[in-house]
This record gives C-alpha cells, structure tokens and sequence, in this order.
C-alpha cells in the first residue's frame, strides 16, 4: 500500500524499484501491481518499432522533445535483447535520450528481454501501467530491433509507428505478413538515402492494395519520411509532422470509439499471461523440486515416452476439474 | 519464479570522449550475465545520477580519463547520498594516480580499477562483494 502511495505521488524511485521487481518476479511485487490496476488506462501509449539500427531510440528522443514542448509529461521503455548465452544484456538505447535526463517530466526506463520472443520484454505490460499510475501522459514503448514476426507491441499500444529504412528488400517483402500490418503510421527514416522514394511507393502500393478492412475506423496509415537527423531544423520539422500525426491518430481512436477494441487486445493478454503464470509455474516449480522433472527428460531424451503423453498425465493428475 | 538479476551502469562524467575501455567494459559485463545500461560520454553528474534513480541499478561504475576524477567522482557520490540513495555501489576507474586512491575511497567509492586491470579481476570484485538487492 506503501508503494502504491508513492507512485501515485510520483515518486520515480519508487516506481523504478517496483519495475524492477516486477522483471525479477518478487512476489511482493504482484501485490502492488494489484493495488495500481484500478487506476490504469489514462496514457496514451504510443509503440516504436523496426529493425536493428533503424533509428527507434533517435525517434523517440525526438519524439520525447515535441510532447515536452506540449506540456506533456513523458514515460519511455525501452527494451533491448538479453544474451540467450550469458543472459546479460547491454541496454543501449538511453545513450540516445540522455540529454533529458534532468527533466522531471521525463522517465526513461531500459528494460531486457530475457528470453521473450515477440519483441518486448515480459514485465512491460506491467511497467506501462507502473508509468500510467505514476501519471506520465504520454508512454512511448520502443521494441528490440525486430525483424517479420514480433508483433507483441500491437497488444500494448494505442499507435504503433513501424520505422523503417531504405533498402530493405523487393516488393515481395511489403506484402508479407506481420510487421508491415500492424503500423498506423510508417516512419521511412534515413530518407535522403538512396531508394526512399522505391521504398514510400512499395508501401503505398501495399496500402492500395488492402481491403478496406484493413483499416481500423478507416484509418489508413500515413507514410511519413524522415531525413537526415543531424540536420535539426528539417529533422525537427519532421518530428513535429509525426507527433501531429500521432496526435491525429489517437484523436481518431476516440472519435470512432475504438480505444476499448485497443485495449480489448492488452485484457486478453494480459489474462492469458497471468493465468499461465498461475497454473503453469507451480506445477512446473512442483515437478523441478521433486526431481521428478529430470527424470522425465531422461526418459524423453531415451524416446521411452513422448513429451505429450506426460503433459497429458501431468494435466490429468493437476487439473482434474477441467479435463 | 523471483530471479533476481544484476543491473549495472557504466557512465562517463565529464568532458571525455575516450569510451573505448567503457565500451569494453560494457560489453565484459554482459558476457558476465549482468544487465547494463551504459550512458554515453560527456554526462554532468546529475544526468548520471537521474540514471542512476531511474534506471534501479545495484553498481554504478564511472570512468574519467580526462585528469578531472577527483572533482567529478565526489560530484557523483555526493548527488548520490542528497537523493537518499545509499544502496548502489560506485567504483571508479581511468587515469588515477595512487595518491589520489585515498581521496576517492573517502568520497565513498568501494573500489579503484587502473589500466592494467584485467577484466576478469573486475569482474571478480563484481562478483564477490556486490549483490542484487534482496
């Protein structure tokens, strides 16, 4: 209840240690997390992603700077990939926002992925809603550099900016499925490189092509270029363009009364999430604390039985109610 | 399942633009399976600090190769323990001569690593005396 109050007043310690203990799984932690649910769901929550390099944490730096002009505060997470080897993880994407350090309206939080696989870490569902209680107007979450298939940012977010740089491929990529689906507004950055100008047509001969289904409300999404970000004036121009955009975006969201499909997604989620967490984590604590587990991967590992059958014997022995 | 892990923060105070040792430093402590978050160059001690609050690391090592350690270390440390932060230790390295080893343990730095130093005896002081928070 103690940290519930902080964070409430917005106490950033206080947060930055419960974001913490929400990725290590501290089961006080969860408890907190309970008491802040009530009061979550007034940010808008804005998601950042593209491939490695593509220039998502020198976005959001700009980004970060037009919303402060506006008045507004600002909350970031930003995740960036843990060695499946060593499960350390250099967090890197600060160095490009650390001119807002001193800000007080300015939260940046770096965030691993240990182990997740859609493009975002495990905790940042909670830690959006960590920086929604703490009263940031606007959250900006930027992904690890994906590539096709890490789609996760959709569930968390209202916008989604796909970030994308010359160069990436033919036309047939601009068809494939995933990432390419999920923007409401493409950002093709680096645009004074060479094949800008290929790349907007690709997408826009892809967004011709889409059934008018694919567009939530009727949105279509826009197509904006970014060039070179070490010249200012046109690179903050540019910037300015895509908060408008941004803006303009959520705006549609409320008038068509499409925020609750939005967040629809995050409630499934978020339910699906926590009650594996629940069922799937003990019973597995369960198996590894008898030794039983190790014995059943020997014998898996021999062929004397297939993985299957013991999670069909294992659900039986658990779940008895639901089978 | 609680696992905690260490987070630790590589920064460079000052007007110093040698980060090739906290690169590689950055890089060893991954290897190490901690999480770094490494700041850049040219940072005043309160972004450093700023960093430091918001990003809940247990370790915060400073590097300076400029000369100007013994004004910026102390500069941190002192920011540090204003904000009530007195869980995260702070180890230096760079350019300090012995003589200054002193001064830098009395501004409440828990170690000095000097070139020469090998990682793995970084690494290895890591390990033995800082834990994640309980």
């Amino acid at each position: 209840m103690e940290t519930t109050k902080k964070i409430k007043g917005g106490d950033i310690r206080a947060a930055s240690r419960l974001i913490r203990n929400l990725e290590d799984r501290i089961p006080e932690a969860k408890t907190t997390i309970k008491h802040l649910f009530p009061f979550t769901g007034k940010a808008h929550v804005i998601g950042i992603t593209g491939s490695p390099g593509a220039g998502k944490s020198t976005l959001t730096d700009g980004l970060i700077d037009c919303f402060r002009k506006k008045g507004k505060t600002v909350g970031v997470l930003a995740v960036d990939p843990t060695s499946p080897f060593t499960g350390g993880a250099i967090l890197g994407d600060r160095i490009r926002m650390q001119r807002h350090a001193e800000d007080p309206g300015v939260f940046v939080r770096s965030l691993a992925t240990r182990g997740a696989l859609g493009g975002l870490a495990k905790a940042v569902g909670d830690a959006i809603h960590v920086m929604d209680v703490l009263g940031k107007d606007i959250i900006i979450v930027e992904t690890v550099g994906t590539g096709q298939q890490e789609v996760d940012i959709i569930n968390h977010s209202h916008t989604v900016l796909v970030v994308l740089v010359p160069g990436m491929g033919d036309e047939i990529q601009a068809i494939k499925a995933g990432i390419l689906e999920i923007a409401d507004v493409f950002v093709v950055n680096k645009a004074d490189r060479e094949g800008s100008s290929k790349l907007s047509r690709e997408l826009m001969a892809m967004l011709d092509m889409a059934p008018p289904s694919a567009f939530q409300g009727g949105w279509r999404p826009s197509i904006m270029k970014v060039e070179n970000a070490f010249e200012p004036a046109s690179f903050g121009k540019a910037l300015d363009d895509i908060t408008t955009k941004i803006e303009e975006h959520y705006q549609h969201l409320v008038d068509k009364d499409l925020i609750g499909s939005r967040m629809r997604r995050k409630a499934i989620v978020e339910l699906n999430e926590a009650i594996r967490a629940s069922i799937l984590e003990p019973v597995l604590l369960k198996l590894l604390g008898s030794g039983e587990m190790e014995g059943l991967i020997v014998k898996v590992m021999k062929k004397e039985i297939d993985p299957y059958t013991v999670a069909e014997d294992i659900a039986k022995r658990y779940l008895e109610g639901c089978l | 399942m609680a696992e905690r892990k260490l987070r630790v923060m590589v920064a460079k105070p000052g007007l110093d633009g040698h980060d090739r040792g906290a690169r590689v430093l950055a890089r060893c402590f991954r290897d190490a399976g901690y999480e770094v978050i490494y700041t850049g160059c040219h940072q005043t001690p309160e972004q450093i600090v700023s960093a430091v609050v918001q990003e809940d690391v247990d370790l915060l090592g400073l590097s300076c190769l400029s000369g100007a350690h013994r004004y910026l270390y102390p500069a941190v440390t002192k920011l540090l323990k204003d904000k009530g932060v007195d869980d995260v230790t702070v180890i230096g390295g760079g350019i300090i001569p012995e003589q200054d080893f002193q001064a830098m343990y009395d501004a409440g730095l828990k170690a000095i690593f000097v070139p020469g130093t090998t990682l793995e005896t970084i690494v290895t002081w890591i390990n033995t005396n800082v834990k994640p928070r309980a």
